[in-house]
């Protein structure tokens, strides 16, 4: 065998099996922690418990952050796939002048440091006297989200058949029930799929809530809090456990969505490719 | 394919009676971008503007004081401590940037190449860590490196240690690791498609003319992907100058990043133009770096051709 082969045959699923071990392992500390029957997350395990997660059941305050982090992350979510339909409808459907750089600044967030962005939404914000609250969040967490959606949306419309709607026309639909009855089915996975990642974007947000939110915390705001204080980090584990499995279902679902919307239009490619 | 199509109709409609469909087009595609162009335009673009301007002004107690100045840039520039936290926060995105890319880079060819019937689903493994909580997963970072974590003890438990060493978390090197698993997927996406885009018969070709798997790697394969290994740079570089989380809670004094600075700036010292200068700096000079990094390596292909 020649190292090449060998290279191939056995190193790199070997190093590819490293990778996924060194990606998972500090992500699945959490549930192993939240867990363990003891106050610090040491090793060896102390034994099980759910202890933390019937401590959780009755934290008002953490109940009203993810009452907020639910309205921030369902009004982010709706806003954000609204502005990517347009979007994402205009540049797969349309060449127009100036398409380019619009695209680019409306996927700018992708790249840019978060800090960056929120920031000067907080200067700007406070310049015109606006008071930081649930809206100011949302507002930031909307910017952020449309980029994801467009990708997501994109990968839904794009090899979108006319022909099927200029059909829909011909045997004389209106434009509403041709929307309504053909392209709509086509896309709606597309859609779901863009809410569910915009809304997962949503709840896990730090950065931008932490610069925009007033006196009403979202969880991950919360949980900063709560890093303070040593004695409550089981509880912060058994919280984080819970997001980490609604994150996880939510993506999952979302991929599924999306490459049942990809198969119906017949591309590839999107959120994870 | 499609795209095909679209040109070959809109260029139908130019030249035919059509100049008016030609402008709808035009009309129609504006109108329905314009929401979400308007939406980056106003929350993204023009505060961007205004951080600029700021950096300009002046903090007058708790009002700005609107003359022109280059103070904030003066300060922002010469004074040690943001001196060394710029400074800090550029090496630790490249170290990171780099150190990420050549962590990937393995992965996305073995996808690409060897992933088989399977690649959708291994890229879908790779993502779904990257899609839960990052101030989680920078928390999990605390959790292993601490002085009583999981690492210390786990150590002390095997025996390899007698005591927990405080050497692990609260210093760059923390920082550099917990920022190059956070952002390790991102960097795989952009390699993997460009490596799905090298014409697999060009291969075949360097086999057939001699070349050995590593000859044609290196001149076949690597020059090719390249496109993507930039990107990959430039997401993970250009993010993380501004990383505030992950400083916060494993850097310690020894890792303190140039967004704490800022943070503070827009917090507690309530300078507001010496923030924006803060942010203006740190944003151009990553830019430069990254500038220099992708010329370097186009460079460095070059030679090497």
């Amino acid at each position: 065998m020649t190292l090449a082969r060998r290279l191939a045959l056995f190193w790199l699923p070997a190093y590819a099996a490293f990778y996924v071990l060194f990606l998972y392992a500090p992500v699945l500390l959490l549930p192993l922690f939240s867990v363990n029957d003891s106050a610090t997350p040491t090793l060896p395990l102390a034994g099980f418990t759910l202890r933390w997660y019937s401590q959780l059941a009755g934290n008002q305050e953490m109940i009203n952050a993810a009452w907020n982090s639910l309205r921030v992350g369902v009004s982010a979510a709706v806003l954000s796939t609204l502005l990517g339909i347009c979007g994402a409808r205009a540049l797969t459907r349309y060449r127009f002048a100036g398409q380019r750089p619009m695209g680019a600044l409306i996927m700018a967030p992708l790249i840019l440091p978060e800090i960056i962005v929120g920031v000067s939404l907080l200067l700007v914000l406070l310049s015109f006297g606006m008071s930081l609250s649930l809206v100011t969040v949302t507002l930031g967490h909307v910017l952020i989200c449309v980029p994801y959606s467009m990708v997501v949306l994109m990968s839904g419309f794009e090899g979108f058949d006319r022909s099927l709607e200029e059909a829909s026309a011909d045997l004389g639909e209106s434009a509403f029930g041709t929307f309504r009855r053909v392209t709509l089915p086509m896309v709606a996975p597309a859609i779901l799929s863009s809410l569910l990642v915009s809304f997962t974007i949503s709840l896990d947000e730090f950065i931008i809530a932490f610069f925009l939110s007033g006196p009403d915390p979202t969880l991950p705001i919360y949980i900063f809090g709560q890093l303070r204080f040593a004695a409550r980090l089981p509880a912060v584990l058994a919280l984080g456990t819970i997001m980490l499995v609604a994150s996880f279902l939510l993506v999952t679902i979302a991929e599924i969505l999306r490459r049942r919307a990809a198969r119906r239009t017949h591309t590839s490619g999107g959120l994870f490719v | 394919m499609t795209a095909t199509a679209d040109n070959a109709r809109s260029q139908l409609a130019g030249t035919g009676a059509g100049r008016p469909l030609l402008h709808s087009e035009q009309a129609k595609g504006l109108a329905l971008v314009s929401p979400t162009f308007l939406y980056a335009f106003v929350l993204l673009l023009l505060p961007i503007l205004v951080v600029v301007a700021h950096s300009f002004w002046t903090q007058d107690y708790l009002t700005i004081d609107r003359t022109f100045t280059l103070e904030n840039y003066r300060l922002a520039l010469t004074e040690p401590i943001y001196q060394d936290l710029l400074l800090r926060s550029i090496f630790i995105s490249v170290t990171v940037s780099i150190v990420t890319v050549i962590l990937a880079y393995p992965i996305a060819y073995f996808i690409s190449f060897h992933g088989g019937p399977h690649k959708n689903l291994w890229l879908f493994i790779i993502m779904v860590p990257f899609w839960t909580s990052y101030l989680l997963r920078v928390m999990s970072w605390k959790v292993i490196l601490g002085y009583q974590g999981v690492l210390n003890t786990g150590l002390m438990g095997v025996g390899i240690i007698d005591e927990p060493s405080s050497a692990l978390l609260y210093n760059t090197t923390a920082v550099v690791i917990t920022l190059t698993h956070a952002w390790a997927a991102f960097a795989i996406l952009p390699i993997f498609v460009s490596l799905e885009k090298v014409d697999r018969s060009l291969l075949e070709a360097a086999r057939d003319l001699g070349d050995g798997p590593v000859r044609s790697f290196l001149r076949v394969t690597l020059p090719l992907s390249l496109p993507g290994v930039i990107a990959a740079l430039l997401i993970v570089m250009i993010p993380t100058v501004g990383d505030y989380v992950t400083p916060r809670l494993v850097g310690g004094t020894d890792g303190v990043m140039i967004a704490n600075a800022i943070q503070a700036q827009f917090g507690r010292a309530a300078n507001w133009p010496l923030g924006a200068a803060l942010s203006v700096t740190t944003m151009v000079a990553v830019s430069l770096v990254a500038a220099t990094v992708v010329i370097g390596i186009r460079t460095l292909a070059r030679a090497f051709r």
